[in-house]
C-alpha cells in the first residue's frame, strides 16, 4: 500500500497539477491549460480559508477575560470586494473554457470521417471504404470525425488521452473530431452508464503512421481471402458477441453461456427440454435468440442481423472452439 | 410517631407523570407519538426514520467500496455491483439528504424560532412525515422486488429497457417529493404568517432565510420530478413512448426534465445546512454575524439562480453548443453567493470567542469541506475541462464533497449543537471530537484519490476498472471505513448521552435566538410566553450563568419580572 | 431558570378561544391567511407538475407540427368546445357557492356545490365518450396505436383523413393527448371528491360567516382545474 501511495504521488503530469493522462490530441493541451487555470485559483482561494479558518480558531480560541469584538458586524466595501472580484475571476475562467470548447465543437471540413456503433456492450468502428474494426486506426495528424449511433441505450465515446467526450444517442446521430498528434494506443472508454457490461465497453485508438495506417487499411479490405473461421472470429468480435460470451476453455459464464466446446454437445433448455448443439441450434440461437435459451440465462440476447457469409463464418468458428 | 402516608384505593400505578413542560413527557403511549401533531416529535420521528435510510444507504457504500477493493469482480457480479450503487445514490439522495435538515432540525427549531407554537399546517406535516415512510417503504420493497440498476438518475431508454423494479422506484421517489412539497409549502406559509409580533423578516435567523431559499426550491421543482418520474412510470406500464426513441420520443429529453429538477434540489440540501452553519458559528464564537443582508440575500439567489443552470449536467449529452455555453456562463453566477457565504462566516469567526466544541469542530470541517467542493465545481462548469471531467470519479469525488462533505456534516453538526435543547442532554465532548476527526479524515481519504483518478482517467459507475487506479481504489476503500467509524461514533456519542449525558441548561452555548429561550427540552407548546425578540445575532443579549452552567437572556429575564411584578401587584391589590 | 415561565399560564394573546380555531394560531384570522396563502402554494405546485405535460406538448409540437396538424383532426371541436363551456358554469357555481358560505345562506350553498358537481360529472361523461371514441379507432398512446380503418374516413367537422397521409411518430400525438386530459380528468375527479365533501359539511350546518376557509379554498383549487381546461382545450383541440 505504501508503495501504491508513492507512486499515485509520483504521477507524470503537466504545469502543477500531476494527474493527467498523456496529451495526445491538438486541443488536449488547451484544456489541461484551462484545468491548470483552475486549479491554482482554487489552491489560492483554498488555501486562504484553511490558513484563516484554522489562524482564527487558534488565535482567537476562548480564554477567559477576553471578550469577542461585537462592534464588527459587516462592512459594505468589503463584501463588495468580495463579490466583484470573484465574479471578475469566473468571468475569465469561464472564457477560458468557452474558447475550448469551440474548438473541440468546430468541426474541420476536410476531417476523415469515421462511422461508430456503440451498443451494449462493444464499440465497432465502419469506415468509408466500408471496412470495420473493433478499435480506432487513425492516421497521425489527421483530423478524424466521428459520427455516432447507437442500436440501444445511451452510452459515451471518452477518449481520456485525447480529452475528448460525447454521449451516443440512440434514434440519432452524434459527433465529435479530434486530430492525433503522437502514435501510440489510446484507451477508448463508454461512460454514461449502459447496464451490466458498461465497464467491460472498451475500445482503443490506434494512431499509426500515415504509411502504417494505409497498409493496416489495405490488408483489411482485402479480408475476402480470410477463412471462414478467421471470417467468423472477426464477425464475433465486431457484432460485440464477446460482450455477452467468452470462447476460453473456463466456459466461464457472462450475461450469456461460454461458448468453448458448445458445437456437439447437448444442452438444457428452460424449461428442462435437452437439445443438441448442432449447426442448426447455432443458427437459430444467431437468428431468432430467444427461441431456445440456455437454462439459468436472461432470455435477453438482441437480434444481430448478419449477412449469410457472416453467420457461415461464425458457425465455423463456434465448430473450432474445441480441443 | 411517624407514619407513611398510604396512597388511596386505586391510585397505585406505575403511570408516567404527564409534564406539560417537557414536550417528551406530555404524552405517553405509541399513539401520542404516532398520531402527534407537535412539530417537535415528528421531526424526531423523523431522524429515526432518515437515521435508519442512512445506515441502509451507508451500507449500500461501504459494499461497493469492497467490491472496488480489486480491479475485478471482489465479493459480488456485475449485475449486483450495479444495483447496489443505484441504491445507494437513490436513499443518499431521495430518502436521506432532500428531507434531512429541513424535516429533522428545521421541524424542531423553525416554529420556536419564530416565537410560534407549531407550524401552520400541524396535521400536513404529520401526513409529510408518513408520505416520507411510505416512500422509504417503497424503496426498501424495491430492493425485494428486482432491485434497482440504472443509477439514480433513471436516464432512458435504459431505465425502459432493464427488467428491475423501475416502476415502483419511480411510485416510491414521486410519494417522497409530494412529502417534500408539503414540508416546503408548510415552512413557507409558517415564516409569511406566524413570526413573533415584532419579528420583521430582517430579524429573522439566517437559519430561516435558509429555510425559507429552501422552500422556495421545494415548491417550484419538486413538481417537475413528479411529472418526469410520472412519465416514466407511464413508459413503463403504458409505453407512452416520450423517451423511447423507437415510439419517437427523445431520451435527452428525460434528461432535461431530470435535471431541472435535480440541479435545484442540491440546493435544497446545501442551504438549510448552511443556515446551520451560521447559527453555529455566531454561536460558539460569541459574535454577532458579519453581514447579515448579504447572507440573507444569498440565500435567495442560490435558490434562484440555481432554477438557470441544469444544463451542466448535460454539454456531452448532445445538446447544442450554444446551449452549453450558456448554461455554463449561468453555473460561475451561482458559485458567487455562495463565496459571499464563506467569506462572511470567516469575518464572523474574526476576533470573537472561539470555543471548539463539537458544533463548532463540524462547522470548521464544513468550512474546509465547502471550500473543496465549491471549488472542484469551477472545473465542471468550465466548458472544455467538463468535457473531460463529465462521469468521471472526479464527479463523484465533486459531488460528495458537497453532499456529503458539506449538507451532511451540517445535518450532523447541526444535531451537535441542538441535541442539548431537544433531548435536555449534554453529551460528552470527548466522543464527539473523536467522531469529528475520524469523520474528517475519513471523508478527506475517500475522496481526495477520487478526484485524481477521475482525471487521470477512471470513469463512473464501473464495476471493473483498469487496473493502475487500484491503489486510489484501495486508500478510497480504507477512507470509507474510516468514515464509518466516525459516523458510528457520533450515533454512539448521541445514544451515551440519553442515558448518561449531564442534564442540560436551557442555552448552552449562548445563541440570542428564541428557540434557546425555552426550556431544554422544550415545552409541549414552546412558549407560555414568548420572549421579546431581539437582534438574533446580539452576543450582549445573553450572560453566562455559573449556577445553570448555562447562558440567560436579560431582555428574556427583564420581560418575566415585569410580568411577574404586574401579576404580583394586582395579587396585592386584590388581597 | 426559565421554569419561572411555567408558572404564569394565561391569555397573552397566544390563544384563541373561537371554535374552528386550531389551538396553535393565534386568532381566526390568522387561521384564515394561512389557509389562503397554503392554497395558492399548492396551486402553484400544481401549475408546475401540468407545466412538464405542456412542455413536452412544446417540445413534440415544435419539433413534429405535421403530426400535430393531422391528429387533431380526430378530436371532436364540438364536444371540447361543450366541456370548455360546462366547466366554465361549474366554477361559476362555485363562486357563487364560496359566496354563499360567506353570508351563511346554506341552502344555496348546497344548491351551488351540487350545481358545481353536476356540472363536473358531466364533463367527465363528455371525456368518457371521447375516450371511447379513440379506443373503438384504435388511436391510443405510445405504442397501443394502431389506428384501425374505421379511425380514417370522414372527420367530425367534414374534413377527410387518409391513412396515406399519415405522418410517422403520429403516436406522439395520442400519448400527450391522454397525458395531458388524463392527468386533468384526474384533477377533477379528486375536486369531485372534495366538492361532496365539503357537501356534507355545508349540510351539517358548519359554514358561515365566521368560517367558510374549506368552501373558500376548495373553490380556489376548483377554478384552478378549470384555467388547466381553458388552456388544454386549444392547444389540442384547435390546431391550425
Amino acid at each position: 500500500m505504501l508503495h501504491a501511495l508513492t507512486s499515485i504521488v509520483a504521477q507524470q503530469g503537466s504545469g502543477g497539477y500531476k494527474w493527467m493522462p498523456e496529451r495526445a490530441s491538438s486541443y488536449a493541451a488547451e484544456v489541461d491549460w484551462a484545468f491548470n487555470f483552475v486549479f491554482w485559483i482554487s489552491v489560492f482561494f483554498f488555501a486562504l480559508i484553511v490558513i484563516l479558518t484554522v489562524v482564527f480558531a487558534i488565535k482567537y480560541r476562548r480564554r477567559p477575560g477576553v471578550e469577542a469584538d461585537n462592534s464588527i458586524t459587516h462592512n459594505t466595501k468589503l463584501e463588495v470586494f468580495w463579490s466583484v472580484v470573484p465574479l471578475g475571476l469566473v468571468i475569465v475562467i469561464f472564457w477560458f473554457g468557452f474558447s475550448g470548447f469551440v474548438d473541440m465543437r468546430t468541426f474541420p471540413k476536410d476531417a476523415m470521417v469515421v462511422k461508430v456503433h456503440a451498443k451494449m456492450w462493444s464499440w465497432s468502428f465502419e469506415y468509408p471504404n466500408g471496412v470495420e474494426s473493433t478499435t480506432l486506426h487513425v492516421p497521425l495528424g489527421q483530423k478524424v470525425k466521428l459520427r455516432m449511433d447507437s442500436s440501444d441505450v445511451l452510452h459515451s465515446f471518452w477518449v481520456p488521452a485525447f480529452r475528448v467526450k460525447q454521449d451516443v444517442v440512440p434514434g440519432r446521430y452524434t459527433y465529435l473530431w479530434f486530430e492525433a498528434i503522437k502514435t501510440g494506443t489510446f484507451r477508448v472508454l463508454c461512460t454514461e452508464y449502459c447496464g451490466t457490461g458498461h465497464s467491460t465497453m472498451l475500445s482503443a485508438v490506434e494512431v499509426q503512421s500515415p504509411e502504417a495506417f494505409k497498409a493496416w487499411m489495405a490488408e483489411e479490405s482485402s479480408g475476402k481471402n480470410l477463412s471462414p473461421v478467421e471470417r467468423g472470429k472477426k464477425v464475433f468480435s465486431l457484432k460485440g458477441c464477446a460482450g455477452c460470451h467468452t470462447v476460453t476453455k473456463d466456459r466461464k459464464k457472462l450475461v450469456g453461456p461460454g461458448l468453448y466446446g458448445i458445437f456437439g454437445h447437448e444442452v438444457t433448455l428452460a424449461g428442462g427440454k435437452k437439445v443438441l448443439a448442432d449447426e442448426n441450434y447455432l443458427r437459430e440461437s444467431i437468428l431468432d435468440p430467444n427461441a431456445k435459451v440456455v437454462n439459468g440465462f436472461p432470455p435477453i440476447m438482441s437480434l444481430i442481423p448478419l449477412k449469410d457469409k457472416e453467420l457461415d463464418g461464425v458457425i465455423e468458428y463456434l465448430k473450432s472452439l474445441k480441443d | 410517631m411517624t407514619s407513611i402516608p398510604m396512597p388511596e384505593e386505586g391510585t397505585l400505578t406505575t403511570k408516567p407523570v404527564v409534564d406539560e413542560t417537557n414536550y417528551l413527557k406530555s404524552a405517553y403511549g405509541i399513539k401520542s407519538w404516532l398520531l402527534t401533531q407537535d412539530h417537535k416529535r415528528i421531526a424526531i420521528m423523523y431522524m429515526i426514520g432518515i437515521g435508519i435510510a442512512f445506515l441502509l444507504g451507508g451500507l449500500f457504500a461501504l459494499a461497493v467500496r469492497l467490491e472496488l477493493w480489486t480491479p475485478t469482480k471482489t465479493i459480488v457480479e456485475a449485475a449486483t455491483y450495479n444495483k447496489l450503487f443505484t441504491l445507494h445514490g437513490a436513499i443518499m439522495t431521495f430518502l436521506v439528504l432532500v428531507p434531512s435538515i429541513p424535516a429533522i432540525l428545521g421541524n424542531f427549531v423553525l416554529p420556536m424560532m419564530l416565537g410560534a407554537k407549531d407550524v401552520a399546517f400541524p396535521k400536513l406535516n404529520l401526513l409529510s412525515f408518513y408520505l416520507w415512510l411510505l416512500g422509504a417503504i417503497g424503496f426498501v420493497v424495491v430492493l425485494f422486488a428486482g432491485d434497482l440498476d440504472t443509477g439514480w438518475t433513471f436516464y432512458a431508454p435504459y431505465s425502459i429497457r432493464t427488467q428491475t423494479a423501475v416502476a415502483l422506484a419511480a411510485t416510491g421517489a414521486f410519494i417522497l417529493g409530494f412529502s417534500s412539497i408539503l414540508t416546503g409549502l408548510n415552512f413557507m406559509v409558517t415564516i409569511h404568517k406566524m413570526r413573533a409580533k415584532t419579528m420583521g423578516w430582517f430579524r429573522m435567523p439566517l437559519l430561516l432565510w435558509g429555510l425559507y431559499a429552501t422552500s422556495v426550491i421545494q415548491i417550484v421543482a419538486t413538481p417537475v420530478i413528479g411529472i418526469t418520474v410520472g412519465m416514466l412510470f407511464l413508459e413503463k406500464l403504458f409505453h407512452i413512448g416520450f423517451f423511447d426513441p423507437k415510439l419517437g420520443g427523445d431520451p435527452v429529453l428525460f434528461e432535461h426534465f431530470f435535471w431541472f429538477y435535480s440541479h435545484p434540489v442540491v440546493y435544497v440540501m446545501i442551504l438549510p445546512a448552511m443556515g446551520v452553519i451560521s447559527e453555529i458559528i455566531t454561536a460558539m464564537s460569541r459574535k454577532h454575524i458579519f453581514g447579515y443582508t448579504f447572507i440573507a440575500f444569498s440565500s435567495i439567489a442560490i435558490a434562484l439562480f440555481g432554477f438557470l443552470v441544469w444544463g451542466h449536467h448535460m454539454f456531452v449529452s448532445g445538446q447544442s453548443s450554444l446551449m452549453s455555453t450558456i448554461f455554463s456562463l449561468l453555473t460561475f453566477s451561482v458559485s458567487i453567493p455562495s463565496a459571499i457565504k464563506v467569506f462572511n462566516w470567516l469575518a464572523t469567526m474574526y476576533k470573537g470567542s472561539i470555543s471548539l466544541a463539537p458544533p463548532m469542530l463540524f462547522a470548521m470541517g464544513f468550512l474546509f469541506l465547502f471550500g473543496i467542493g465549491g471549488l472542484t465545481g469551477l472545473f465542471l462548469g468550465t466548458l472544455n475541462t467538463d468535457v473531460h471531467l463529465h462521469d468521471t470519479y472526479f464527479i463523484v469525488a465533486h459531488f460528495h464533497y458537497t453532499m456529503m462533505g458539506s449538507a451532511l456534516i451540517g445535518l450532523i453538526g447541526g444535531l451537535f449543537f441542538y441535541w442539548p435543547k431537544i433531548f435536555g442532554r449534554m453529551y460528552s465532548h470527548l466522543l464527539g471530537t473523536i467522531s469529528f476527526i475520524l469523520i474528517f479524515v475519513g471523508f478527506n481519504l475517500t475522496f481526495i484519490p477520487q478526484f485524481l483518478m477521475g482525471s487521470m482517467g477512471m470513469p463512473r459507475r464501473y464495476y471493473n476498472y483498469p487496473p493502475e487506479f487500484q491503489a486510489y481504489h484501495q486508500w478510497s476503500t480504507v477512507g470509507s471505513f474510516v468514515l464509518a467509524a466516525g459516523l458510528f461514533t457520533a450515533l454512539w456519542c448521541f445514544i451515551h448521552s440519553l442515558f448518561r449525558g449531564e442534564k442540560a441548561p436551557d442555552n448552552p452555548w449562548g445563541a440570542v435566538t428564541l428557540d434557546w429561550k425555552t426550556s431544554s427540552p422544550p415545552h409541549h407548546h414552546n412558549f407560555d410566553i414568548v420572549p421579546p425578540v431581539t437582534d438574533p445575532y446580539d452576543m450582549d443579549d445573553v450572560y453566562w450563568d455559573e449556577e445553570s452552567k448555562g447562558y440567560i437572556s436579560r431582555s428574556q429575564q427583564a420581560a418575566l419580572q415585569e410580568l411577574a411584578a404586574g401579576v404580583s401587584g394586582t395579587q396585592e391589590k386584590n388581597s | 431558570m426559565s421554569q419561572a415561565i411555567d408558572s404564569i399560564h394565561g391569555d397573552q394573546g397566544q390563544l384563541s378561544h373561537e371554535p374552528h380555531v386550531a389551538h396553535h394560531f393565534e386568532s381566526a384570522e390568522q387561521q384564515y391567511d394561512s389557509a389562503k396563502l397554503g392554497m395558492w402554494v399548492f396551486l402553484v405546485t400544481e401549475i408546475l407538475f401540468f407545466s412538464g405535460l405542456f412542455c413536452v406538448y412544446a417540445v413534440y409540437r415544435s419539433l413534429h407540427p405535421e403530426v400535430f396538424l393531422y391528429a387533431h383532426q380526430w378530436l371532436d371541436k364540438g364536444l371540447g368546445a361543450l366541456n370548455t363551456v360546462v366547466l366554465i358554469i361549474s366554477s361559476f357555481t362555485m363562486a357563487w357557492a364560496v359566496r354563499n358560505a360567506q353570508l351563511g345562506q346554506k341552502k344555496a350553498l348546497m344548491i351551488n356545490l351540487t350545481l358545481t358537481l353536476v356540472c363536473a360529472g358531466t364533463f367527465m361523461g363528455i371525456k368518457a365518450k371521447e375516450y371511447s371514441q379513440k379506443f373503438e379507432h384504435g388511436t391510443t398512446w405510445g405504442a397501443s396505436f394502431h389506428p384501425h380503418d374505421n379511425a380514417f374516413g370522414e372527420t367530425h367537422d367534414g374534413g377527410e383523413l387518409k391513412k396515406e397521409d399519415m405522418p410517422p411518430n403520429t403516436q406522439l400525438f395520442f400519448s400527450i393527448y391522454f397525458a395531458l386530459t388524463g392527468l386533468h380528468g384526474l384533477h377533477v375527479l379528486i375536486g369531485m371528491g372534495l366538492i361532496l365533501w365539503l357537501l356534507v359539511r355545508a349540510a351539517k350546518g358548519t359554514f358561515g360567516p365566521e368560517y367558510f376557509t374549506p368552501v373558500d379554498i376548495v373553490g380556489l383549487y376548483w377554478h384552478l382545474v378549470d384555467l388547466i381546461w381553458i388552456f388544454l382545450f386549444p392547444l389540442l383541440y384547435l390546431i391550425h
